[in-house]
């Protein structure tokens, strides 16, 4: 019965909501002595960066994820050419980026004296004065986003059981009716979700928008939260900020998932047979085209990081302790957090399932649905609240217990791992669902459960997905920065951390050294997660 | 319960013996940058610790504000015996804290443009705001705010922003020293010419020497930097008539930490040579006392802002939310 191994996903949960819970209570604890800030936000000020924030959020998502599916699925028509696999690598690279070395990478192409500045120069008739302002946002935001809604879609289209594709081709099924029938379908199940994530990433951009926006017109809620835990430390006015950003989220979250709800009955295969067609020629050349601009699109920045990373002295960064220390403190710290994402990803994916496979044999309760609905997406808003708000609340609570200093690593582990919580259960879903879908009632008939279960039947299947996952939330901890601005640095000094302080200190070249050797890090972490998701078990 | 007591044991043995270390040791708060490997932290740290035989303990956090931050949060409970790394913009607010005990070190060697007389906090360096260009790119840099805000709106400029940054609050600052009731009309004419405006100093940098920005909102000091360490002469800092804002960094004495006999140890070493010595080539900013020796002929090179533009940390700290709004209103336009 579904009911009796209920421990893993309460639990995964129940960590996500101390870890907010508690960062609340402590602002809360210390905006009590004057909470006047709090009603002090809502301002005109407030109104038109809820605005702006709404705006570039949507049209980032849109711009990031309509091409993505067609990335996508020219991805997953040619699953094997010379190259793939280091573009699906390539594309997770954007995530573990610090958003000052990618924006600098952006302005180097479109930027005032960008390389395709004489072009667009030229185009314009007149100066180029730069991609600043919308534009420029949403192309750095594309470049973070299109590449991760394309893996995320792809891994969905993976997760289409073989006996589609080999019955679509018995069946003789062209490229539209593939599409229609099989593809679609199967991205559209996981479109609200990834659209989801690509929104929050959007939501909460600051130093990006900031930098490329060209002036506080455009300004996100992030800023307005940073700003008020900096000079008038206001955590009545932080509170409230991060909670309108958490409802407004909420609310456009939920308008996608209505607009993108997926249609039931989604996979039924019992249609008319079509004409056996070959990918046509032109259909190859359309998805060669589509593969390569994007991959122009991601590559060009990225071409820019690594050109301005190897005028740095390499071989002295390379062999310097504290680059040493660094590289060994994030990967130590990125592992965890990615370990720990991964196995509260899971737990969450598998209770949402059982929860929903309970419901569509019983009349469930609204204890269930609401933790079904908590399962699914409550754990995955977690994404908006800002980490300095996580790292300020807990720094107030920690303080009175004197545990600062040690809480320092376990906070940016739990906070990273939680933040890559939302990429891991995009990764882990699609596929953990289609094989439960496949095997519940087997297994129970056959009496397999539990670890044997898991070894026999679920790992073979999850581990592709699994390792993405991991891969994913370790480049993302790799690139983070957020949490740990009150907590004192000593004990975590991490690459991206030695990179802001030497960019801070005019030492620039070696920060674009270090810039690249975050890059080719998370390349390298994509390349084994490639590999040992592909290795039979 | 065994596998418990061991545990409570030792952490009740440590609890005991931590006071006993303590007697012989410092604990100093300040910023990353000042601990950083280049910082003059290590150099310091060495020094007085030959000098005192006792242990120094750097806790560092992300910049001055954040410094302030902290020990609110902290209040009483603070470890920190010294904090080092607050500006003259942030004086009053951390004084009005009431966690700060006077220095009681003598100012006659502090040198700071415009004199110094504060009993709380005690200077350590010092520097100007300023418009740092790529001479291969601007022929005629602007010589004055007026230059600048009235000049040619093709000639961009990087600036911080006064929401999240140090030197953004700077500039804001310098606007209204200089043109007072009329910073809206400066800033209307100064957005013009502004490329981007950026969360902080290290983004805003970074577009001047990748050649993005021609010119950066900066410190008088910051050429001495590409001087000295990388031999590169094409970074200048441009002079105004109307006089540069100045910021002075300095370190206070908490109240737990007057109880320390090295808190005043290390104050009097913070202004002799040893430390100052250390200053010029880590922190890239003037040293506020004596060196040992003459500073590199570079930094006689730098400009030597006649006149420092100061507006009172009280008056910043009551301000500042006016002004920022001000700020916003014209450059959101």
């Amino acid at each position: 019965m579904p009911a009796t191994r209920p421990l893993p996903g309460p639990l995964a949960l129940a960590f996500v909501a101390v870890l907010v819970g508690g960062a609340f209570a402590g602002l809360l604890a210390e905006a009590a002595s004057d909470p006047s800030g709090a009603a002090g936000a809502f301002d005109a000020y407030l109104g038109r960066i809820v605005r702006f924030t709404l705006w570039q959020a949507a049209l980032s998502t849109l711009l990031s994820v309509a091409p993505a599916i067609l990335v996508a699925r020219a991805l997953s028509r040619h699953p094997s050419f010379p190259g793939r696999s280091l573009i699906l690598g390539l594309f997770a690279v954007p995530l573990g980026l610090p958003a000052i070395v990618a924006a600098l990478g952006v302005l180097a192409l479109w930027g005032r004296a960008g390389l395709f500045a004489p072009l667009m120069a030229w185009l314009s008739g007149g100066d180029w004065p730069g991609i600043y302002g919308l534009a420029g946002i949403l192309v750095a935001h594309v470049f973070f986003n299109l590449p991760l809604a394309a893996r995320l879609l792809l891994e969905a289209l993976e997760a289409v059981p073989l006996d589609h594709w080999r019955l679509s081709a018995q069946l003789g099924m062209g490229a539209r009716a593939s599409f229609r029938l099989i593809e679609w379908p199967a991205m559209r199940a996981a479109l609200p979700g990834v659209a989801a994530l690509v929104f929050m990433l959007c939501v909460t951009s600051f130093t990006i928008v900031l930098m490329l926006g060209g002036g506080p017109a455009a300004t996100t809620l992030e800023v307005a939260i940073y700003q008020a835990l900096r000079f008038d430390f206001d955590p009545a006015r932080a509170v409230a900020l991060t909670l309108v950003q958490v409802a407004l989220t909420v609310a456009a979250v939920a308008a996608m998932a209505r607009l993108g709800a997926s249609p039931t009955g989604e996979a039924s295969l019992a249609l008319a047979p079509r004409r056996y067609d070959r990918p046509s020629p032109a259909g190859t050349a359309l998805d060669a085209v589509l593969i390569a601009a994007a991959v122009l699109f991601v590559a060009g920045p990225m071409a820019a990081t690594v050109v301005a990373g190897l005028e740095a002295d390499l071989g002295r960064l390379a062999t310097e302790a504290r680059v040493r220390d660094a590289a060994a403190t994030s990967l130590l710290l990125a592992a965890a957090a990615a370990t720990l994402s991964a196995a509260l990803s899971l737990a969450l994916v598998a209770m949402r399932r059982r929860l929903e496979t309970a419901r569509s044999s019983s009349r469930a309760g609204l204890l269930a649905r609401l933790l079904e609905w908590a399962a699914g997406n409550g754990a995955l808003f977690v994404l908006v609240v800002p980490p300095t708000v996580i790292g300020a609340g807990w720094f107030i609570l920690l303080l009175p217990a004197g545990m600062v200093f040690a809480a320092a690593p376990v906070m940016v582990v739990a906070v990273n791992a939680v933040m890559a919580m939302p990429f891991a259960v995009r990764a882990i879903r699609p596929a953990h669902d289609a094989a439960a879908a496949r095997h519940d009632r087997l297994a129970a008939q056959l009496g397999i459960a539990g670890w044997a279960r898991l070894r026999l039947i679920d790992w073979p299947v999850l581990r592709r997905p699994l390792f993405t996952a991991l891969a994913f939330a370790m480049a993302l901890s790799l690139g983070d920065l957020g949490v740990i601005a009150l907590f004192g640095s000593e004990s975590v000094r991490t690459l991206p951390y030695l990179l802001m302080e030497r960019m801070g200190s005019y030492r620039t070249q070696d920060a674009a050294g270090l810039a690249l050797m975050l890059g080719a890090l998370c390349l390298a972490l994509m390349a084994a997660a490639n590999r040992l998701g592909r290795e039979r078990a | 319960m065994r596998n418990l007591a061991i545990p409570v044991l030792s952490a009740a043995i440590l609890a005991l013996a931590l006071p006993v270390q303590a007697a012989d040791k410092l604990t100093i708060y300040t910023y990353d940058s000042f601990t950083a490997e280049w910082g003059p932290g290590p150099i310091v740290e060495k020094a007085f610790e030959a000098e005192c035989g006792c242990e120094v303990d750097f806790v560092s956090v992300a910049d001055g504000v954040a410094l302030l931050n902290r020990l609110r949060l902290e209040g009483d409970r603070s470890p920190a015996d010294i904090v080092l790394g607050l500006d003259n913009n942030l004086t009053w607010e951390a004084a009005q804290t009431g966690l700060f005990a006077p220095h009681g070190v003598s100012l006659d060697k502090v040198a700071i443009p415009g004199g110094w007389s504060d009993a709380t906090f005690l200077p350590y360096d010092y520097g100007y705001f300023a418009v740092v260009y790529d001479a291969d790119k601007v022929a005629s840099p602007p010589a004055s705010l007026k230059d600048l805000v009235e000049g040619d709106p093709s000639a961009k400029i990087a600036i911080q922003d006064p929401r999240t940054s140090t030197p953004g609050l700077g500039l804001l600052l310098w606007v209204k020293a200089v043109y007072g009731d009329k910073a809206a009309d400066a800033w209307a004419g100064l957005k013009r010419r502004v490329l981007t405006v950026t969360p902080g100093w290290s983004e805003a940098y970074g577009l001047l020497t990748s050649g993005e920005a021609p010119m950066v909102l900066s410190y008088s000091t910051s050429p001495a930097y590409h001087r000295i360490a990388e031999k590169v002469d094409r970074y200048k800092a441009a002079e105004f008539s109307e006089g540069h804002y100045l910021q002075v960094e300095v370190a206070g004495v908490t109240r737990k930490g007057a109880g320390n006999p090295l808190s005043a140890k290390f104050m009097a070493f913070m202004v002799s040579p040893a430390f100052q010595d250390a200053v010029p080539e880590t922190q890239w900013m003037f040293p506020a006392a004596p060196t040992s020796k003459p500073l590199d002929p570079v930094f006689g090179e730098m400009i030597r802002p006649e006149k420092p533009l100061e507006i009172p940390s009280e008056e910043v700290a009551k301000n500042r939310k006016a002004w920022i709004d001000e700020w916003l209103s014209v450059m959101s336009r």
